[in-house]
């Protein structure tokens, strides 16, 4: 016992020397949360948008008005003619073109039915796609206050939207489960392969091989330190999320802790996985790149839906752990869910867990060749 | 100009020698750019619903099946209990629930107002209005259409039509919204960037961990032929990846190459420069590997997702917008999306190709100047 207390030491000292790799890996956390939650949003605002008004009477005039006064849009030149579009697009500032037909007001009161052409900029095709959906929603109101009756009161069908457990629409609150899962990726898996790997590069492993600590006690003796960093950092996003950004959260911190100690725990042994069946670092540090981090972004439901992926795409999100620890940490935050809904998922990320612990120990090898 | 040479070779048989990282060269970019460019959508498909239908009637049902027939909605559960069809939503089985009231058909008859209630999961909130865009526009035209027909019927005389302004929408260069066609250049650039900033820097990182820089050290090699044998190597190899990446986009995503070619590997050449020296940048301000790779990975992480990749740079804040302009990555996929998919040429892009050359000449020599060939 006294030997292993002297090598997890010796791991904590190594890692707190390490001044330059510690800035980072406090900074790290704060930046990102910043950039989150003021830089990048996926919602549409102040889109710039051009109008050609081949009419230019009044119904024109009140729904380019309308455009105008919306928070998604910003009005941002007036054409003359469809020649210059093209032009328009390719400087790449306009992403949407609004075109109203010759006589609109004229033809919409004599036959009822007057056209608006929508030009998008579609080579992004989602801002294209909400830009459309935004106009579309726009011109609707105005033909629904065209058409409802003088006394105010609006006929038919009315939908009513209700926005649950995120009202105001807010990326931040998408993000920073998301975010929690990438760090924790990242300090966990790639730190601890590179680390274990390290040893194996420089040759110290032979020495720790030979010493009286157990192959066991080596690996936990390496993955602790960042099993004590990882969980600070979940504080310090936690704190930030809250103060900062006023993500909410509705579900209990007791169980969010426990979830996340499972999920370092899964990062971890895939760390140490790795550091098995890679010879130097760097490898190991591509394997956890491209194996571990870039899936963990895109393939786990942190920036894009999963259920908007191919099929197969779907299958294969179902072995990333991060899906799961997403989905249990969204619930957690947003919707307040406890484990009579989450045990299906702390399931999976547990059996994952256990898979590549048990894994990773009978191929960590206790000879060298 | 043989010393180079041989440094060349020696690095090449390094790389060459190392089984583990062949297939990490040159096979996981292509494997990448084929799962992340099918990952990478907003695309609305298959949102699954709830059915709270309390008036079981006919108008009731029709509404029903017209969201089902747009494709987007698939319906899942269906009860008369709002609280159980929350429960649903809770447990993120469905994304929204739809909520007929009761005498939905009466009031629809004698011209009354109704509501229909669609909670939707807001957890993803771009997705989430995407969903209340269709749902909403899909109520009002069944409203427009079935109301009038009512109305129109029970009161056996001519109700005045209700306008219609109708919108026809035009999506240029990408009409199908094809989601793949724009995520593939960008994701093209994210491999060679991997290439270029983890790997060269990298690689002096480890000479001088394990040890062997002090042999180069001793030698009379200088030290713009050390690093042009650390550079040139991966320079080529990111090329080579980019050219096999194009090749895939062009015939598996049949991406259209509206472009010139020329002038995307000229600036993927320039490119690859910058992200090189920046790599070079970390390498003489680190000692080991784990730090090298580690603040590397951060920076990348940064330029990535500042980069107009994944969220569009027209919706950050002011100031955000104006730190990409020192962004190496942002300038390149804008440059690859604008020539593969518009077709622009250098009169659009040279603004953007010289600040690029700029910013590989400024690392370049920072970093060339920090290298020293003595240790401390």
């Amino acid at each position: 016992m006294r030997t292993f207390r002297g090598f997890v030491v010796k791991e904590f000292r190594q890692i707190v020397r390490d001044t330059r790799t510690l800035v980072v890996l406090f900074g790290m956390p704060v930046i990102m949360m910043v950039l989150f939650g003021f830089a990048i949003r996926n919602e549409v605002n102040n889109v710039q948008v051009a109008v050609l008004d081949l009419a230019k009477d009044a119904a024109t005039q009140s729904i380019i008005q309308k455009l105008g006064a919306s928070e998604s849009f910003e009005l941002a030149g007036t054409l003359e003619s469809y020649d210059e579009v093209e032009q328009l697009f390719r400087e790449g500032d306009i992403k949407e073109v609004v075109v109203f037909e010759a006589g609109f007001s004229e033809k919409l009161i004599r036959d009822g039915v007057a056209n608006i052409q929508i030009i998008t900029d579609a080579t992004d095709p989602n801002l294209a796609n909400l830009v459309q959906a935004y106009t579309t929603s726009i011109v609707q109101d105005y033909t629904a206050s065209l058409n409802s009756p003088a006394q105010g009161q609006p006929a038919g069908i009315q939908p009513v939207v209700r926005m649950m457990y995120n009202p105001e629409l807010r990326s931040v609150n998408l993000f920073v489960p998301g975010l929690i899962a990438v760090i924790l990726m990242l300090i966990s898996a790639l730190m601890t392969s590179i680390s274990i790997t390290r040893e194996k590069e420089m040759g110290n492993m032979e020495i720790l091989l030979v010493s009286p600590l157990k192959p066991h006690h080596i690996i936990i003796g390496k993955v602790l330190p960042y099993l004590v960093l990882s969980v600070i950092n979940v504080i310090t996003i936690l704190i930030l999320a809250k103060f900062v950004f006023q993500v909410p959260f509705e579900g209990s911190y007791l169980f969010f802790f426990l979830e996340a100690t499972l999920f370092i725990l899964t990062a971890l042994s895939l760390g140490v996985f790795i550091s098995s069946i890679a010879n130097n670092q760097q490898t190991a540090m591509m394997i956890s790149l491209a194996g571990l981090l870039l899936p963990t972004v895109l393939l786990s439901g942190f920036i894009f839906p999963v259920s908007s992926m191919p099929q197969p795409l779907q299958l294969l999100s179902h072995t990333i752990p991060a899906k799961w620890f997403l989905i249990i940490v969204r619930d957690i935050m947003l919707k307040g869910s406890g484990l009579n809904y989450l045990w299906f998922e702390t399931l999976i990320l547990s059996l994952i867990t256990l898979f590549f612990m048990g894994v990773s120990l009978k191929k960590f090898k206790v000879r060298l060749q | 100009m043989r010393t180079i040479q041989f440094l060349l070779q020696k690095e090449f048989l390094q790389i060459f020698r190392n089984r583990a990282m062949l297939p990490i060269l040159f096979v996981m970019p292509v494997v990448q750019l084929l799962v992340l460019s099918f990952a990478a959508t907003y695309e609305l498909r298959e949102v699954k619903y709830a059915l709270v239908d309390m008036d079981q009637s006919d108008i009731s049902r029709q509404l029903n099946s017209k969201f089902q027939a747009t494709g987007y909605f698939v319906l899942e559960a269906e009860t008369f209990s709002m609280d159980q069809a929350v429960r649903e939503l809770d447990k993120g089985n469905v994304k929204m629930v739809m909520q007929i009231p009761e005498g939905l058909q009466d009031d629809l008859v004698n011209g009354s107002s109704v509501d229909i209630q669609l909670s939707i999961d807001a957890v993803d909130g771009s997705t989430a209005g995407l969903i209340q865009s269709y749902g909403v526009s899909i109520i009002r035209d069944f409203n427009r259409e079935k109301g009038m027909e009512l109305r129109m019927r029970s009161s056996g005389q001519n109700v005045e039509l209700a306008k219609v302004i109708n919108l026809i929408p035009l999506n240029w260069y990408n009409p199908d919204l094809n989601y793949i066609t724009y995520m593939v250049p960008g994701i093209l650039v994210v491999l060679v960037s991997m290439i270029g900033l983890f790997l060269s820097g990298m690689n002096i990182v480890r000479e001088r961990e394990i040890g062997t820089i002090e042999q180069l050290n001793v030698t009379p090699i200088r030290r713009y032929q050390f690093i042009a044998g650390k550079l040139v190597p991966f320079w080529i190899i990111g090329m080579f990846d980019l050219a096999v990446g194009l090749l895939l986009a062009r015939y598996g995503f049949h991406i259209p190459f509206l472009g010139s070619l020329v002038t995307i590997f000229v600036v993927a050449g320039i490119y690859l420069v910058v992200v090189q020296a920046l790599g070079l940048l970390i390498s003489t301000v680190t000692h080991t590997q784990q730090q090298a790779m580690f603040i590397a990975w951060f920076i990348m992480v940064v330029f990535i997702l500042m980069g107009g990749l994944f969220t569009p740079i027209e919706s950050m804040p002011g100031w955000a917008q104006e730190l990409t302009l020192a962004n190496p990555v942002a300038y390149f996929i804008k440059i690859m999306r604008m020539v593969l998919l518009k077709g622009a040429g250098w009169q659009e892009i040279w603004l953007m190709a010289s600040v690029l050359s700029g910013m590989g000449a400024l690392l370049l020599a920072v970093s060339v100047n920090r290298y020293r060939k003595t240790t401390h």
